[in-house]
């Protein structure tokens, strides 16, 4: 059994834009949502800037009951957000909070990369140290298991098929996507809510400033401190947030009138082995091909097909790297490459949500036929400099995309690749 | 501390965490905390942690054990309170 899947329902909770209109928006500006964070300052980081969704307390306030909030760290407001309007975004009804039966046709795959640091550094670690383990409540596991965004999203939703969160580093919010993907083209689900969520805290960032990873330029003009594709690139801006698409059987929405964005066509995931070049922290060339390449196969389509790519590109040195990957594996040089963009110029990195955020991204872009900006990127880097016609600085009207590809690859050499196309394409 | 004061403060605790919210617009002190009111039980925890706090006060482990009614909950504060 193989069927159709297609895309529904969007939600993000983004640094720059909350809710997919606000969120177009900022795209369709280039507006940054990368700011100076004083606490990093104040720590001693290299890095003193950051992505973080503003306005989310209240926008949760407004969202959820008392004591769900309760429970709900940064990550899960995130990802709670971002699935509800996905799925609201979707045309589908909230449940009623009790005696509604479950939805068995509906799941939920919704990543993380890190997950509840925030809890575990503010909770967690002092009160145990501090021999005061009764005052954490009842609270605390459900915001420090790795399945707490899945699980709060579920009960939530009354979701009564699989619910699940994946963790494969900065692939995960697209890697999400292909799990949920697979669900409903197999056939054992109607529809999936799927995404990445990342918490915003200074205890998950550290760890990648202690590696030297993390963007040490204009703390002093935050918006231009992610710099995908330059050559004064210098580190990723560490991001946070929430994406959700909701994937659907095409009979599913048909049957329901349902307003269609795209096809996902395609959704491949890889590893490099972390061998030929690949290692713990870096991708095997040759698995970032393969991936893109499955991906193609997987749609039946050649690389001449895509008009677009939104790119993991970070802002360091793999960037290069990633653009002779696309370039071969599209079997495209500089003069006939499609369009190729990066939402973490604007955004950062949000890691587990990255893919996630910027799968919802790539699926507004080409069901509104545009292309965003990429931010920074005015002196490219050298080995970049000849694709510099398929680079966007301003956004730009695009009314013959049909394929975009994204692509989002993580620590561990692990890779994926999500092909979607324009439903009235 | 009255125990019409004291009920309120209880019960100003307690609703965030009841789910009925029918049983809580007739609340008493005999209604129920987790068959009435429907307050998830894992969450008694935490109930019971914003009583500490909110009245300056130590529940032990079996004293909640005793705890079932809104009533319970006042006559086992008002005694720590003396």
């Amino acid at each position: 059994m193989s069927r159709r899947v297609v895309v529904t329902g969007l939600g993000a909770i983004a640094p720059n834009g909350n809710g997919i209109g606000e969120f177009e928006l900022a795209l369709r500006k280039g507006r940054s949502g990368i700011r100076a964070i004083p606490k990093l300052e104040e720590l001693g980081f290299g890095c003193r800037v950051a992505g973080v969704p503003q306005g989310v307390d209240e926008l949760a306030s407004a969202t959820f009951r008392e004591d769900e909030l309760l429970a709900m760290n940064a990550n899960h407001r995130f990802a709670a957000l971002a699935a509800v309007e996905a799925w609201t975004d979707a045309g589908l009804a909230r449940p009623a909070p009790d005696g509604s039966e479950p939805d068995w046709a509906s799941g939920a795959v919704i990543g993380t990369g890190i997950g509840g640091m925030d809890t575990i550094g503010e909770k967690v670690v002092p009160l145990t140290d501090a021999g005061k383990v009764r005052r954490l409540g009842s609270t605390a596991v459900e915001q420090v298991m790795a399945s707490g965004p899945s699980a709060r999203v579920g009960g939530i939703l009354a979701l009564g098929n699989q619910v699940t969160t994946n963790s494969s580093a900065c692939s995960t919010g697209a890697e999400a996507v292909q799990i949920g993907f697979e669900r409903i083209r197999a056939g054992l689900a109607e529809r999936m809510v799927c995404g990445g969520s990342e918490g915003a805290s200074h205890y998950i960032w550290a760890g990648f400033d202690a590696m030297r990873v993390l963007s040490r330029i204009h703390p002093e003009a935050p918006e231009r401190a992610s710099r995908p594709l330059s050559a004064s690139a210098a580190g990723f801006v560490p991001g946070s947030g929430a994406g959700a698409l909701v994937l659907e059987s095409l009979e599913s929405a048909e049957a329901r009138g349902a307003r269609v964005y795209a096809e996902l066509l395609a959704a491949h995931v890889n590893c490099g082995g972390q061998r030929g070049g690949g290692s713990m922290t870096a991708p095997n060339p040759a698995g970032v091909v393969r991936c893109i390449r499955g991906a193609l196969a997987m749609a039946g389509l050649a690389g001449r097909d895509v008009d677009l790519v939104n790119g993991h590109l970070t802002a360091t040195g793999a960037d290069p790297r990633e653009v002779r990957a696309w370039s071969e594996a599209l079997e495209r040089g500089p003069d006939a490459f499609p369009w190729i963009t990066a939402t973490k110029s604007m955004i950062g990195h949000a890691l587990g949500a990255a893919g996630a955020i910027e799968a919802v991204a790539t699926v507004l872009m080409l069901a509104r036929r545009f292309v965003h900006p990429c931010l920074n990127a005015e002196d490219l880097h050298p080995e970049i400099a000849p694709f510099a016609r398929a680079i966007p600085l301003e956004a730009r009207e695009a009314p013959e995309l049909k394929i975009a590809a994204k692509a989002a690859f993580g620590f561990g050499d692990v890779n994926s690749c999500l092909l979607f196309r324009r439903w009235d394409a | 501390m009255e125990q019409a004061e004291l009920f309120s403060k209880v019960l100003k605790i307690i609703s965030p965490f009841a789910k009925n919210q029918d049983a809580l617009a007739k609340v008493g002190m005999d209604t129920h905390i987790l068959d009435d009111l429907k307050v998830n039980s894992a969450r008694l925890v935490d109930v019971v942690l914003a009583f500490e706090d909110e009245f300056g006060i130590e529940i032990a482990d079996e004293d909640v054990d005793d705890v079932n009614t809104v009533g319970d909950a006042v006559r086992l504060i008002g005694a720590k309170l003396g």
